[in-house]
């Protein structure tokens, strides 16, 4: 087996046995990117010379002797939207084709503490707003299980790299499912935590009230040891940022008994509109979940019709205000064709650097927070949230966890549905939820369709429930036998 | 026709805290350009505001002093529109719930009693500011973005510019006593927007009303109020309407001109800014904010007026220096002399010191316990009041008290009528001139006077060296 198929817990042991070195390891995992990265696509900038270098330093950290954290030496590729001082950050957007970040956030200085080796940084949706990574203004990256596939979004860049053996973690974000939709089409493991529990610092916005960090891997055990990590009150630069029940203590503790678990089956997750493979892996998953002694039961939330129109309104309007600041004026694109008008400046600057989707977003929340609308449509939408976030609540007095689909289908051919923004939309109909409610969703593969691409599964959790989260994960993982899957490249 | 003018104010004022209001930067001013900055200021991408606590303390002081309601849940809203000077391309505000709501401010306008409702105050961040240069072109210095503001919007109570300015100099001397902002004018901490509407005399409705924008001083409020109701009336009285809109105040042509138009109004799409979580002032806080609220300058003016028996200037001169109204109270509060002694010394010498030396009282060695003790002195005739005054120099730069100074200046007055009246004897002796002046008619006490003092180097009592030369020049 070569160094690049293992998982982060196998590499971290033979890095402390000294049976490997972090250099070593590193050259590794680049000469993969070089051998398939050409296919997959997923790098907007690999970070060579400072990866290796962050290598030499911990095995020189090493050889002194010192005490270095599990994940010292471990390669790790980060989505570009979350700031890394002196690397550039461009959110794959022509608007910030050239922003080098003078901070680093604070997520990037988590992991710099635990001497992690960061590859470089990956492809997404524009501004993270779509669910295929075919809004980016970069580079178009493919499913590592074939090319001819979208890897999901907008977390794609990092769902392909973990596929595809160029890494064993990365980081995304997730606003309304862009860590688990790219995870369950790239076959991947993929957590969004609970609002708060990771410090949104130095992630580049797109809606305040959703976004969140959260890790990639290829097995339960490496997401928790990446998300121990990550997690962490921020007091000082997050006012949202919350002090979480396991900092730092996941890996630890986990156990994969189900014995005596309530998983609800949310029966509006499994009507029209999501294919029966999908539905019958996820079924099936239920059923592995009833073997091992866990409760397994039907549920009602009918609220999630209501979902996706109150996330598309909720965040495209937050993003209107965030993006406001890509004004030409301080960094990052500025049109060459305005005179010295002020105005000309902001909207030729902004025309020409945003790409449509991002744009029909900012008019779309423009609109929802203008005058004489805003009681109609945002106010309306919060008042929603508020409703769904109850029917959670009131949910998890039934049952420890929620499992359902994560996407109607698998991953779909590129370009198949570029041409209809609404169609893409309904795609997140299985995760917006978990982000208007704030909790914690896991997803993992548990099946194939007839296509041999990867289906995943969602586990929804109570708020900062991710041990439980994914102490089911883990027996899923252990009961199923799916795990640490590379894509053949 | 009369008409009368119907006036409100944004009063915008710098709060002093240490550092900006989202971020740990400093708020002083004068810093190089672009040296008081970081990520969260200058809206760089992924960067996210923390609240600073102290705005909330200090918005919440200025609310308890003018009567406001405050409320203990502080939530932020996020107010949209362009401008290079605002780098997150929003200003972070208080939108529909302001932290203070519902005050009044009292002051006095030509020995009348005034007030002025207050609508709301509520917290922000100021912007950054454009430098226009002809070589470099425009410059943003982003030193000033994310210094904290506090906005008092009043009620259209205010009829005159007079009232105007009275009104804001009790703003000002009250975020003075409160110690909220260094109330540097020149510096741009308290500076206002001006809504100007003109309606005839004795009606109770309200004209369309006119915004001034840019007056950074009160002289140039006065200025800018009085042009404009001028402006308006003159517009009615030809004929024309008022239209609503935004006018710049130009403090050197002294005039305005049109900014921008009622259909130009911005549309600011507030919204709860979702990076900030809401900032409750529980009991415990409330208390130290209440704790921390001095007897207000207006009560300081009446009680001069109607306690201490001293004119509206005296009282106003007094009112307007938090320092020196202590000072007098602390005095005052001895029980071992007469308020309006010590009045006087701090309206004159006091005054003058500070005045000539170009210092704050509380930056000199001066204490209310000082100054009694010297009053004390000269009331008890132990130093005559010449003296005191080279006594009172003394005290604003030594740690001495008066009495020690006293001591090394040799200052001590001669009361004992046995010691004068041997100088007495001695003078008349030495000034054979004067005596067959006085025999012939003259008038010489002021010459012996002077005679006795000067033998007595200064020390002896002028009031017993009068009677004791009285009674000998008497007797020949």
């Amino acid at each position: 087996m070569e160094l690049f198929q293992k998982t982060a817990a196998e590499l971290s042991e033979l890095l402390e046995k000294k049976e490997i070195s972090a250099v070593e390891l590193t050259q590794d995992v680049l000469a993969r990117t070089k051998a398939v990265d050409g296919t997959v696509g997923a790098y907007i900038t690999v970070s060579e010379e400072s990866a290796l270098a962050q290598a030499e330093a911990v095995d020189r950290k090493r050889a002194a002797g010192e005490s270095l954290s599990a994940l010292a030496g471990i390669p790790v590729a980060i989505k570009d939207n979350i700031c890394t001082k002196g690397t550039r950050t461009t959110c794959a957007s022509k608007m910030l084709h050239n922003f080098v970040p003078p901070y680093n956030a604070t997520v990037v200085d988590k992991l710099a503490a635990h001497d992690v080796v960061m590859t470089g940084k990956v492809n997404m949706d524009e501004f993270a707003m779509g669910s295929s990574c075919e809004n980016s203004a970069m580079q178009l990256t493919r499913n590592p299980h074939n090319p001819d596939r979208v890897p999901g979004g907008s977390s794609g860049g990092s769902a392909a790299v973990v596929a595809a053996g160029e890494v064993p973690l990365a980081l995304g974000s997730d606003t309304g499912g862009s860590i688990r939709q790219p995870a369950s089409f790239c076959g991947v493991v993929g957590l969004k935590p609970t609002y708060g529990a990771v410090s949104r610092y130095g992630l580049i916005a797109f809606a305040s009230s959703l976004d969140q960090i959260g890790p990639f891997a290829r097995t339960i055990e490496d997401t928790a040891m990446l998300l121990d990590a990550i997690t962490g009150y921020d007091p000082a630069h997050d006012s949202t940022s919350v002090q979480t029940p396991f900092e730092g203590s996941v890996r630890a503790n986990l156990n994969p008994d189900m014995k005596g678990k309530k998983i609800g089956l949310p029966k509006e997750y499994f009507g029209a509109g999501i294919s029966d493979e999908v539905k019958k892996a996820v079924l099936a998953a239920a059923d592995q979940y009833k073997a091992m002694g866990a409760e397994v039961f039907e549920i009602s939330l009918p609220l999630v019709d209501y979902a996706l129109p109150v996330y598309y309104i909720l965040s495209s309007a937050e993003a209107s205000s965030n993006l406001a600041r890509f004004d030409g004026v301080k960094y990052g694109y500025r049109t060459p064709n305005a005179g010295d008008d002020l105005i000309d400046l902001y909207v030729k600057s902004r025309s020409e650097g945003f790409g449509e989707e991002v744009q029909r977003r900012i008019m779309l929340g423009t609109y929802v927070l203008s005058s004489g609308y805003y009681d109609a449509y945002y106010k309306k939408a919060r008042a929603a949230q508020r409703k769904i976030k109850a029917e959670f609540a009131g949910a998890f007095e039934q049952c420890d966890l929620i499992l359902t689909p994560v996407a109607p289908t698998t991953a779909y051919e590129i370009g198949s549905k570029t041409t209809d923004p609404l169609e893409m939309y309904a795609g997140d109909i299985c995760t917006v939820s978990v982000n208007i409610a704030g909790l914690p969703g896991l997803v993992q593969p548990c099946g194939f369709d007839a296509n041999q691409m990867p289906i995943g599964m969602q586990l929804i959790g109570r708020p900062f429930g991710e041990q439980t989260l994914l102490n089911a994960g883990l027996a899923f993982e252990q009961a199923s036998g799916l795990k640490n899957r590379i894509a053949a490249l | 026709m009369k008409y009368e003018a119907v006036i409100g104010l944004e009063v915008h004022a710098e709060l002093s805290t240490k550092s900006k209001i989202f971020c740990a930067c400093s708020t002083q001013f004068g810093a190089p350009i672009n040296t008081h900055t970081c990520p969260v200021c200058t809206g760089m991408p992924g960067a996210l505001p923390v609240l600073n606590r102290e705005v909330v303390h200090y918005a919440a002081k200025m609310g308890l002093a003018t009567g406001c309601t405050v409320n203990r849940l502080c939530k932020s809203d996020r107010k949209n529109y362009f401008y290079p000077d605002l780098p997150k391309a929003y200003q972070i505000s208080q939108f529909d719930v302001p932290i203070c709501e519902n005050g009044e401010v009292f002051f006095y306008v030509d020995g009348e009693k005034k007030s002025c409702r207050l609508e709301r105050i509520h917290f922000e961040e100021d912007a950054g500011k454009l430098l226009h240069d002809e070589i470099d072109g425009t410059v943003v210095d982003f030193n000033r973005c994310g210094v904290p503001l506090i906005e008092m919007v009043t009620r259209p109570d205010l009829h005159s510019s007079a009232e105007a300015k009275e009104f804001l100099e009790m703003i000002k001397t009250t975020l003075s006593y409160l110690d909220i902002c260094d109330c540097k004018m020149e510096e741009g901490s308290i500076r206002c927007d001006i809504n100007v509407s003109i309606r005839p005399e004795g009606s109770n409705e309200l004209g369309t009303r006119v915004e001034m924008k840019n007056v950074n001083t009160f002289s140039g409020a006065v200025r800018a109020i009085d042009y404009e109701i001028a402006r308006q009336i003159d517009v009615v009285e030809h004929g024309g309407t008022i239209q609503q809109e935004t006018r710049r105040w130009d403090d050197v042509k002294l005039k305005n001109t049109v900014m921008r138009t009622k259909e130009d109004a911005q549309d600011y799409r507030y919204f709860p800014d979702p990076d900030l979580i809401a900032v409750e002032i529980d009991d415990e806080w409330m208390q130290k904010i209440e704790s921390e609220i001095p007897e207000l300058p207006i009560s300081r003016y009446e009680r001069y007026l109607n306690e201490y028996g001293m004119t509206a200037m005296e009282a106003r001169q007094l009112m307007d220096s938090f320092a020196k109204a202590t000072m007098l109270d602390q005095a005052a509060a001895s029980g071992k002399i007469k308020p309006k002694a010590a009045a006087n010394w701090i309206l004159s010498d006091v005054s003058k010191y500070l005045n000539d030396k170009g210092v704050e009282l509380e930056q000199t060695k001066l204490t209310a316990q000082k100054l009694v003790d010297l009053i004390v002195l000269i009331d008890g005739g132990t130093i005559s009041g010449a003296a005191g005054k080279k006594v009172l120099t003394q005290l604003f730069e030594t740690d001495e008290t008066a009495e020690q100074i006293v001591e090394r200046l040799g200052l001590k007055q001669v009361s004992d009528e046995g010691a004068i009246l041997a100088i007495v004897q001695d003078v008349l002796a030495k000034n054979e001139k004067a005596v067959a002046d006085f025999k012939a008619g003259k008038n010489v006490t002021g010459f012996l006077v002077g005679q006795c003092m000067k033998a007595s180097r200064g020390q002896g009592n002028p009031q017993i060296i009068n009677k004791l030369l009285a009674q000998e020049l008497a007797k020949l």
